[in-house]
């Protein structure tokens, strides 16, 4: 899915595939989903999968303070010079999806700073099943909920969970703790969803992120083809 | 002239980042300035007649082609808090890329290009308005009502206030506000003889001085 509109002029706007000096700008993933479902760590296991291979940013959008990015500073995960903080005036969705232009700021500035780039991570802030990423900020997007939130969420559906690119259900280890039923999360997200992908996943012990990494990597191999 | 333009680049949804900012509500806020309509109105007028209008001033400036780096120099001289200078900077360079997509113009680009990290807003501002083929008088108002619907729709939010009261603030402050905005084309129309020293240089010394320690904020939820 390559998002090519040119505009004329000095600086980047929006969707625009490629950089003013012609070159084609990093592949932009943005990250949503409900307040503790495991986006920042999940944007945190994905780094440390990728880091050694692609050269990474993250962009993070907190609601009031600046944790999430220092949690990924805290964990070293990247380079301070690579993590970039977006505030966003107590709406997230709002800077993710109505008005781009402060993350649009922000991923440009990486990639002057620290480019070229071949993927800029977008975490949005936690926010409700509705919150889905424009596509004038990101050229894919992936939806985090977790098994603790309750294990009707695929049915209730909603744009996060309907329509994004990736569905990721995570902290299946928790599952039997909290009574929520994996084969009927799968069965309801692949009805909400046809044949878009989901994927269950626990960063505690088990395989980990590796699936979802896969999945950003064919993106990419789209992204620069 | 399109009135209709002019609700284009009004509406508070045009997507330039206000929605991040308080314009000084929330450090007022903390401080107790600010606790219900009464208090927001007040909060609102003083704005209105200081930030308000030499914001509004700069932008009928730029609209009347007053040279762009002329007038952001103005605005620099007219904003002591460092803090402020650079929220009005990066306020300038978001709504100039959604003004470039929205009504695309070759002095635009070219603001753009002198200006890569962002010139101050109102100027950004009332270039728009000239590539929105809007009058001064379009661009004074705008950035007027700029002044004080940023505080209320913030203010909203920060202390759950009533919408409808906080927009009755903004419809009483309205005759005001058409006050401010025709001064401030006055003072616009004087630059071409008298240079930006025509400008009002009208300061709020607490909204700057509250800005540099809301700037300090550990914890916030608006970015000014």
């Amino acid at each position: 899915m390559h998002l090519d509109h040119p505009h004329p002029g000095p600086a980047a706007l929006s969707a625009d595939a490629h950089r003013p000096d012609g070159t084609r700008r990093a592949l932009r993933i943005g990250l949503g989903g409900p307040v503790g479902s495991g986006k920042t760590a999940t944007v945190a296991a994905l780094c440390r999968a990728l880091r050694d291979q692609l050269s990474l940013a993250v962009v993070t959008n907190d609601i009031y303070t600046r944790e999430d990015a220092e949690f990924l500073l805290r964990e070293a995960v990247l380079p301070p010079e690579r993590i970039s903080a977006v505030e966003t005036g107590a709406c997230p969705h709002t800077a993710i999806r109505d008005d781009i232009s402060a993350n649009l700021e922000a991923v440009e500035d990486l990639e002057d700073a620290v480019g070229p780039l071949d993927l800029i991570l977008v975490e949005s802030g936690g926010d409700n099943l509705t919150a889905t990423f424009s596509k004038g900020l990101v050229d894919a997007q992936i939806f985090v909920i977790d098994v603790a939130g309750g294990d009707d969420i695929p049915r209730k559906g909603g744009p996060g969970v309907t329509t994004a690119d990736l569905l990721v259900v995570n902290k299946t280890d928790l599952a039997p703790y909290v009574g929520s039923d994996l084969a009927r999360m799968a069965a309801d997200a692949k009805a909400q969803r046809a044949e878009l992908p989901v994927v269950f996943q626990t960063l505690r012990g088990g395989t980990g992120v590796t699936e979802v990494a896969a999945w950003v990597r064919g993106r990419l191999r789209a992204w620069t083809a | 002239m399109s009135r209709a333009a002019l609700l284009v680049l009004a509406d508070g949804r045009f997507p330039a980042g206000g929605h991040a900012h308080s314009g000084g509500a929330e450090a007022a806020v903390k401080a107790g300035r600010i606790t219900s309509a009464a208090s927001l109105e007040d909060f609102c007028r003083g704005r209105l007649h200081t930030a308000g209008l030499v914001a509004s001033a700069l932008a009928a400036a730029a609209a009347l082609g007053v040279e762009p780096r002329e007038l952001d120099a103005a605005a620099d001289a007219r904003t002591p808090s460092p803090a402020l200078r650079t929220a009005a900077r990066r306020l300038g360079r978001q709504l100039l890329r959604a003004a470039r997509v929205t009504w695309p113009s070759a002095e635009l680009d070219v603001l753009a290009r002198e200006f890569p990290k962002g010139a101050h807003q109102p100027v950004v501002l009332g270039l728009a308005a000239r590539a929105a083929g809007l009058a001064p008088e379009d661009a004074a108002h705008c950035a007027a009502y700029e002044s004080v619907s940023g505080p209320a729709t913030a203010t909203v939010r920060l202390l759950s206030l009533d919408p409808f009261d906080a927009t009755a603030v903004l419809a009483r402050l309205a005759p005001e506000l058409d006050r401010v905005a025709d001064s401030a084309v006055e003072a616009a129309r004087r630059v071409a003889d008298e240079g930006a020293d025509a400008l009002p240089a009208a300061s709020a010394p607490l909204l700057e001085v509250m800005a540099e320690a809301h700037a300090a904020w550990p914890v916030r939820l608006f970015a000014s």
